[in-house]
């Protein structure tokens, strides 16, 4: 469809200007400003307080752990679903979606009651008389939640790039004698780099910027940037230093957005699954 | 050898995506307030959750955002994709990736952002004795707003197949614009059209954190309920409610998933 329709760009140029651009530029100008509406940077420099720091810097250790997790268990499970029965390959995926058709919340929440210190795990680990796991309220159960709140985040972008790959290509690799390592690391991975990236982004930002599961499987004891930055604004009611704040973030947002636009040769819809 | 790994892997994936999956339909069947403690069989949660009229609102609200800002993002990302269809390439990447932002920016940020424009164009309204009520309104647009790039990638690559030389043709012999699109254009674009509608409503369904920024006192989704919940003890009946949702989901994929399992054939033919 190639025809001009002038009016038609019309309704959302103006939601995007009203709704995503003008409030990322509220959220510039409160983190700039103090209360009276003068220039300052003292509300970026907030972020510098040990406390802020250390949950910045746990944010940053936990989702950067996470993502690793994440790929390291993605990467053979998208292997191991490509490879399956084609007739079979629609519905095992769709198990691995299912799980988030259930309120997302009570998910994470759920997690509370598994790891709890006579929750079901430490139950079955009595049972066998092994010794107890005392997860909850530790950064240990925050970093677990993120791996399975965020894992289909990574398997389906890695998946769908496994499912492109031509197989003649992949045989082509085996004539001229490759043996299976080979052929995997030389072709079929670089092939995949794309999906590994888009999942990485996927997996990292939500992972940094989550207030909900440190909430819920970190007890009020363990605070990361989200929580800093969430109470800010609910709690505290300083818009211009939640605003700096903020901004901060922001910079390790758009960095993992550069790679990914780096990685990403103009083919946008890989992103949406 | 090979064979059995790749099972064993996949059944220790499976315990961990459903393991708390399971725990929450339990606790829905749990004949006790607290979850600390099992108090034998029931179904009386089923039953009290329609009388509990605090669940029931938040219900309501869940869904009728969900189906309204579903409902607007697919029409204002069918609008988009259209004309980001018929402009150069350079155009068309600037603005598809400013209504890409919501879906790559952090939720958080997207959520703050909206409450910093509500409250600026409260306090704007307000030297003419207008105010910005947070609520219902508020919630929606934000919905829409993160809805918005997934429907627009939704529709985009549909768009991007259909041959412009059968719409031609249509104008040409006789047809308006608008019955051409109708008749010729519209049903290569529906299964696009339908999959970014249901990806926008279960996006709404499940959101939390947009919607807690951007709703007022009063005003609760189901979401931010178990939200405001969670330290005195969720309510059993939210873990029926949430049960029963989830099944009925359940249900409905599998009836659309019978007639839809022959697409993706079609879809890899036409790549």
């Amino acid at each position: 469809m190639k025809r001009r329709n002038p009016l038609l760009s019309g309704p959302y140029l103006i939601w995007t200007a009203a709704f995503i651009i003008i409030p990322l530029l509220m959220i510039v100008y409160y983190g700039l400003t103090d209360s009276t509406g003068a220039f300052t940077w003292s509300n970026v420099a907030q972020m510098g307080t040990p406390e802020r720091m250390k949950a910045l810097v746990l944010s940053l250790i936990l989702s950067l752990f996470a993502t690793a997790v994440c790929l390291i268990m993605a990467y053979p499970l998208a292997l191991i679903l490509t490879n399956m029965k084609v007739g079979a390959t629609g519905f095992i995926v769709t198990i691995f979606i299912i799980p988030m058709w259930m309120n997302s919340l009570l998910r994470i929440l759920a997690w509370q009651t598994l790891l709890e210190r006579n929750g079901v795990i430490n139950q079955i680990l009595g049972f066998l008389h092994l010794p107890k796991l005392y997860l909850i309220n530790t950064p240990y159960a925050i970093a677990l939640g993120m791996i399975y709140d965020f894992l289909p985040f990574m398997l389906l972008p890695i998946y769908n790039a496994l499912e492109k790959i031509d197989q003649n290509v992949v045989n082509a690799a085996y004539d001229l004698g490759a043996n299976k390592f080979q052929t995997f690391w030389k072709v079929i991975f670089p092939l995949t780099i794309p999906g590994v990236i888009s999942g990485i982004t996927m997996v990292f930002v939500p992972a940094l910027t989550t207030f909900v599961i440190s909430d819920f499987l970190g007890g009020s004891k363990v605070l990361l940037i989200g929580n800093v930055i969430e109470q800010q604004f609910t709690q505290v009611g300083n818009w211009n230093v939640g605003s700096g704040l903020s901004l901060v973030l922001m910079i390790f947002i758009l960095i993992s957005m550069a790679v990914m636009q780096h990685y990403d040769n103009g083919d946008a819809e890989g992103i949406v699954l | 050898m090979k064979k059995a790994l790749s099972r064993i892997y996949l059944g220790f994936i499976f315990i961990l995506l459903y393991a708390p999956i399971a725990v929450l339909i339990l606790f829905s069947f749990n004949n006790s307030r607290t979850r600390a403690k099992w108090g034998g069989w029931t179904l009386k949660w089923y039953a009290e959750m329609f009388r509990n009229e605090a669940i029931m609102s938040a219900l309501y609200n869940t869904l009728l955002v969900a189906v309204l800002s579903a409902l607007i993002s697919t029409l204002l990302g069918l609008l988009a994709a259209i004309s980001l269809n018929s402009m150069n390439r350079r155009r068309r990447t600037v603005i598809l990736s400013t209504i890409n932002i919501p879906m790559l920016n952090a939720e958080i940020v997207t959520g703050i952002s909206l409450m910093l424009l509500f409250i600026g164009l409260g306090q704007f309204l307000s030297r003419w004795g207008y105010a910005v009520e947070f609520g219902f309104g508020t919630v929606l647009i934000g919905h829409i707003t993160f809805n918005l790039p997934y429907t627009v990638l939704s529709i985009m690559p549909k768009l991007r197949q259909v041959n412009i030389s059968t719409y031609e043709a249509a104008l040409d012999l006789g047809a308006t614009r608008m019955f051409a699109f109708r008749k010729v254009v519209l049903p290569d674009i529906m299964s696009g059209i339908l999959s970014g509608f249901m990806l926008a409503f279960t996006l709404s369904l499940d959101d939390f954190v947009i919607t807690h920024f951007t709703k007022g006192p009063g005003f609760d989704t189901l979401s931010t309920k178990i939200y405001t919940e969670v330290r005195k003890g969720i309510k059993p009946e939210m873990y029926a409610l949430s049960t029963l949702l989830f099944v009925s989901v359940l249900v409905l994929l599998m009836i659309f998933g019978r007639g839809k399992s022959k697409e993706p054939a079609v879809n890899k033919a036409t790549h």
